[in-house]
């Protein structure tokens, strides 16, 4: 019992930071139906901007205000980055095919993570580093002789999470541009017909989702402690097939899809064969896409010739 | 038309890429005149990751024409394959610069026969069809002498089988796998294999430890952790211990928490994690976390000053077996630690001082041999005895295996080592 | 789309027209491999890049004349690898008694590479007869996952040497066998993009809804052309594991599924040629590199390893910059006969 319990709170922690991600996914997609290979490597960009904050405040690192700025540079920062990605790589590209641009998001996201493996100048190297503990650990319940021990920094995450993902939903259903948003995702001509500035919310979108990797980043890099150039690949494959498991493009869908599968992957790791790891994901995926090919939340659209 | 010049362009490049392969071995302007320089080393690099000078600078093209047994001009052609990009990238710039380190020492005390080395240096990205294309190389248009490599025992593997059968001998620092020296007897290594390195935590689990029940979780992706893992298991179990649980993770992962529960659940007492630092590290803060207070035990994969980053406090009391202890006063250790400090910015690590014992191993031999031929210097490398490395005194026996004692050391607080015992083959 | 090849067969009877292309390249190339036999750096090179263009050449027929994102053509390759080199690996020791051993091993070296090349091509059946329903981004992401699953598989297998890779399979790859594969690919292609049946395939590239409603079954060519590209992916991964020493996971990843894929989008989506050449270049491009700047590293110590390093990310750039400067690669979706200047004698088809 203490066993499921444990592996219930690993599995929604891993679940939570994989949500924030496919929402950044998951958006880009509905409103550009491109797959942003780059996502992850844009979260790895965040977590070392957040290093480097952290690194530079040295104690106020753990102050409210310390970890509030590293939060801010580290979302801002990519956002930033997200802007001139798509203002310079995938803006040039709307018209043209959909693979010339997955082409271009692929070699962004080579760029940046084998670009931060170099050595000189501001970029970071090959080797991993510990993130710094911005969060002085403390217990924060024990069940049983510690059979199950929470932390406060899990609850912490939990709490930024939520807080974002809350802010968010906020801001895609409470305010114009959010309703912008869901109008450039739902037919993009026509929102320009209406007069909505297609360039600048797609352009608002990127940087939205861009600060979102980069908060998730930083919960990662708080919970698994390593960061190192290739960390971004993994994590933004994994948030990918979360946003595809709920029906890509759909925001609700990509939360459910990530729990799911971080949940999944927890169980099946932890009851079975932990060697396979890294196949549950893309099994679950294939598993659920034989069941229901729009993933779970997608609409069926009929395809209007 | 701004097609047809595509094209053209195109072919003439490919041409042109194709002209240069082949011809870099026929330039012998190799033997243009003026001395070699010295050594140039990068002075004060940034610590670990970075990417220093191999060749000392010469003027004209470096390449050695000729086969086996010529010399070209007043160098001594080495090559090394290493993983310097990917995943792998830490450990081959280690071994790297612990090799560059050696070299450059040889060099500036006079060389080998009056020669200076020159070391070419290819990346494989850890792919073993790179590390057979870069030994092809090496071997076919470079006509090096020795070749230094690889770390991965696959990549160990794919080089062994090319170096073999040209006759150019080849010194592995730390492949760990048998079979790497069973290719051939111009294959050799300075490292422990995994038969004894598992050997030896079992037997200090069950005799010094005293401890019955041990957990397992090792790197799927890693041969080096498969093997440890295997040798200890059975060692451990044929001296009456109980492997309560094998869980297994990919090297790169980060949560490893799935795992350590179902690890927690089967209460053991000790656990054994063969893999590398960077995991490691990550793998004991996260079992802490999690209330596990058994503790891990690991091979030479730990010896870093990573380790201690990354595990902070909780790698503390921890156990793992290695070439040699940090308190060892040989001043031997003593120097390359002092050197390789001042040069790169770091502690070496035990890739580092493997590197650095495998090229001076080769470079004792070149030196004893009666000619610089495959055969003569490979008949030098078997006599090694009793060669005083800084990863330990190397013997090698007949399967071309270094044999020397292990060391098992203790993590304690403060980021140092303790040193508990040694275990002899 | 122009699929007219060069007029050469104009003169010869029908019968023959089949057989003649097969029937010059055996020669050629066997002429070339009694050349190059002993130039062993010079035939690893050949090895490598003639695996690369079966698997561009293979690819193009899924991504460029079918229109698809298909990214996990390592996985088919990873198949074909292993399978043909466990095979090989148990007929070791087996010779046809009839012929001279080295015929009867080149034998039992096209049977693996069969064996390889099927299992493979039931692979591509197995993913492709699913996912190939689904919208395009989702083949994206199952090839992908397939690739990793394949991975995974092979790391957990004993029988496949798990993490150290499967070695000793007999080296039997020489320069005439892979480029004899190369040959056989490419025509199979052309003859693909010539026929109807390619017709169809670029039918559906265009628009797969139109070609839906022209009676074409669309999920049965996609499969189709899917199948085939696997089976020469698999062939090409058997001749990969027959020359390189030890073959393991990390040869199959990912980033190996891109950088072919690479290699078929700056070609040209849907040009064979376009393949070809850009698989060459990309192949050598590299060693090229590491050639000049060895040369170069007289006086500067270490270029060559720091071109090594920026090698990946600068990759990454080319391929945006390319993108943007020339989407369509470098041929479009024109063959090399459609490019070559007017002077060259063209039998033109019908009133000249």
């Amino acid at each position: 019992m203490a066993d499921f319990l444990q592996h219930l709170i690993n599995g929604v922690a891993a679940g939570t930071i994989y949500a924030l991600v496919a929402l950044g996914y998951t958006m880009v997609y509905g409103v550009l139906k491109l797959i942003n290979f780059a996502h992850g490597d844009v979260m790895m960009v965040g977590v070392y901007l957040g290093y480097a904050t952290a690194f530079h405040l040295g104690r106020a690192q753990s102050s409210f205000a310390g970890i509030l700025l590293i939060f801010l540079v580290a979302m801002g920062g990519c956002a930033l980055l997200g802007l001139t990605i798509e203002r310079f790589a995938y803006r040039p590209l709307r018209e043209k095919p959909r693979l010339t641009a997955l082409i271009t998001a692929i070699g962004i996201s080579f760029a940046l993570s084998y670009g931060f493996q170099l050595d000189y100048g501001p970029l970071p190297g090959a080797a991993p580093r510990a993130f710094p503990e911005i969060i002085k650990p403390d217990e924060w319940l024990i069940i049983g002789d510690r059979d199950v021990v929470i932390w406060n920094w899990q609850v912490i995450s939990l709490l930024i999470a939520i807080a974002l993902m809350v802010m968010l939903q906020y801001l895609v259903f409470k305010t114009r541009f959010g309703r912008a948003m869901r109008a450039v995702s739902f037919d993009h001509r026509v929102a320009a017909l209406m007069g909505i500035p297609t360039d600048r919310v797609i352009a608002g979108t990127f940087m939205l989702g861009s600060a979102l990797a980069a908060g998730a980043g930083l919960l990662y890099a708080i919970k698994d402690t390593s960061v190192q150039p290739l960390m971004g690949l993994y994590v933004g494959l994994k948030a990918f097939v979360a946003a595809v498991i709920g029906g890509i493009g759909h925001v609700p869908g990509a939360v459910v899809g990530a729990l799911l599968l971080g949940l999944v992957e927890e169980f099946v790791v932890g009851y079975t064969a932990s060697s396979w790891r890294d196949a549950v994901a893309f099994g679950f995926l294939i598993v659920v896409l034989l069941a229901r090919p729009t993933g779970l939340f997608g609409q069926v659209a009929a395809e209007k010739v | 038309m701004s097609r047809i010049s595509l094209t053209v362009l195109a072919a003439l490049s490919v041409v042109g890429g194709a002209c240069e392969r082949k011809n870099a071995p026929a330039q012998s302007a190799g033997q243009s005149g003026g001395t070699p320089q010295g050594v140039s080393s990068a002075p004060g690099q940034a610590p670990g990751g970075g990417v220093h000078a191999a060749t000392p600078g010469e003027p004209g093209t470096p390449a050695a024409s000729g086969g086996a047994g010529t010399v070209d001009g007043d160098t001594i052609l080495i090559g090394e394959v290493g993983s310097l990009t990917g995943a792998e990238a830490s450990f081959g710039i280690s071994t790297r610069n612990g090799i560059e380190l050696a070299v450059n020492q040889t060099n500036e005390s006079g060389g080998v026969k009056g020669k200076k080395i020159v070391v070419r240096v290819y990346d494989d990205q850890s792919k073993p069809e790179e590390a057979a294309n870069a030994a092809t190389r090496l071997i076919s248009q470079d006509h090096v002498k020795v070749i230094l490599g690889e770390v991965a025992s696959t990549n160990s593997l794919a080089m062994a089988q090319k170096a073999q059968p040209a006759g150019v001998p080849m010194i592995s620092p730390s492949s760990t796998n048998p079979k790497v020296t069973q290719v051939g007897n111009y294959i050799f290594r300075v490292c422990f294999i995994d038969p004894f390195q598992g050997f030896v935590m079992a037997k200090f689990t069950k005799e010094n430890l005293k401890l019955t029940r041990a957990a397992v979780l090792k790197d799927n992706k890693s041969d080096y952790s498969l093997g440890l893992t295997e040798y200890f298991t059975r060692k451990f179990t044929e001296m009456g211990g109980k492997i309560v649980t094998t869980e297994a993770y990919s090297k790169g992962d980060t949560d490893f928490r799935s795992q350590l529960t179902a690890i927690k659940g089967q209460k053991p007492d000790a656990i054994y994690v063969p893999g590398y630092y960077n995991d490691v590290g990550i793998v004991a803060r996260q079992a802490r976390e999690l209330g596990i207070k058994a503790p891990m035990l690991g091979g030479d994969g730990w010896r870093s000053e990573k380790l201690f980053e990354l595990g902070g406090r909780s790698i503390e009391g921890s156990y793992f077996s290695d070439h040699y202890s940090p308190d060892n006063p040989s001043p031997l250790v003593q120097k390359f630690i002092a050197e390789y400090k001042a040069v790169y910015g770091s502690v070496p690590d035990s890739l580092a001082g493997l590197g650095y014992d495998a090229a001076r191993v080769a470079i004792a031999a070149m030196k004893r041999a009666p000619d610089l031929s495959g055969s003569a210097i490979r008949d030098a490398i078997a006599q090694t005895k009793d060669f005083p490395g800084v990863a330990g005194t190397i013997t090698l026996d007949e399967n071309r295996n270094a044999v020397k004692p292990a060391v098992v050391l203790q993590v304690e607080p403060g980021a140092k080592l303790k040193y508990i015992t040694t275990i002899s083959p | 789309m122009k699929t007219a090849a060069l007029p050469v067969t104009a003169g010869l009877p029908q019968r023959l027209r089949g057989i003649f292309p097969i029937a010059v390249a055996i020669p050629v190339l066997a002429l070339l491999q009694l050349v190059v036999e002993d130039m062993h750096f010079f035939v690893y090179l050949a090895s490598i890049v003639g695996v690369n263009v079966i698997l561009a050449v293979s690819l193009n027929i899924v991504n460029g004349m079918t229109g698809q994102f298909s990214i996990g053509h390592a996985g088919f390759m990873a198949v074909g690898a292993y399978i043909s080199g466990k095979f090989s690996l148990q007929v070791k020791d087996l010779a046809l008694s009839a012929l001279p051993v080295a015929a009867s091993d080149q034998l039992m070296f096209v049977l693996a590479l069969l064996v390889g090349g099927t299992a493979a091509a039931i692979c591509g059946f197995i993913v492709g007869l699913p996912s190939l329903r689904l919208k395009g981004d989702y083949l994206a992401i199952v090839t992908l996952g397939f690739g990793e699953i394949i991975r995974v598989i092979v790391q957990n297998t004993e029988a496949f040497g798990r993490a150290l890779g499967l070695s000793g399979i007999p080296q039997r790859s020489t320069f005439f066998m892979v480029w004899f594969w190369v040959f056989l690919t490419v025509l199979v292609a052309r003859r693909i993009a010539g026929s109807s049946h390619g017709r169809s395939l670029w039918a559906i590239r265009e628009d797969e809804v139109a070609a839906e409603a022209m009676g074409v079954n669309t999920t049965a060519y996609k499969v189709r052309a899917f199948v085939i590209s696997s089976f020469f992916a698999g062939v090409a991964g058997g001749l990969f594991a027959h020359f390189v020493p030890i073959i393991n996971p990390g040869s199959f990843t990912f980033v190996k599924s891109i950088e072919v894929v690479v290699m078929v989008v700056a070609g040209g989506l849907g040009s064979t040629t376009g393949a070809i050449i850009a698989a060459v270049f990309l192949t050598l491009l590299p060693e090229a590199l590491r050639s000049t700047f060895t040369a170069l590293s007289g006086g500067q110590a270490g270029i060559a390893q720091k071109i090594d390093q920026i090698r990946m990310p600068i990759y990454g750039l080319l391929l945006v910059l390319l993108m943007l400067v020339r989407p369509q690669g470098l041929f479009g979706t024109k063959e090399i006969w459609d490019v070559l200047p007017r002077w060259l004698p063209r039998r033109r088809k019908g009133i000249a």
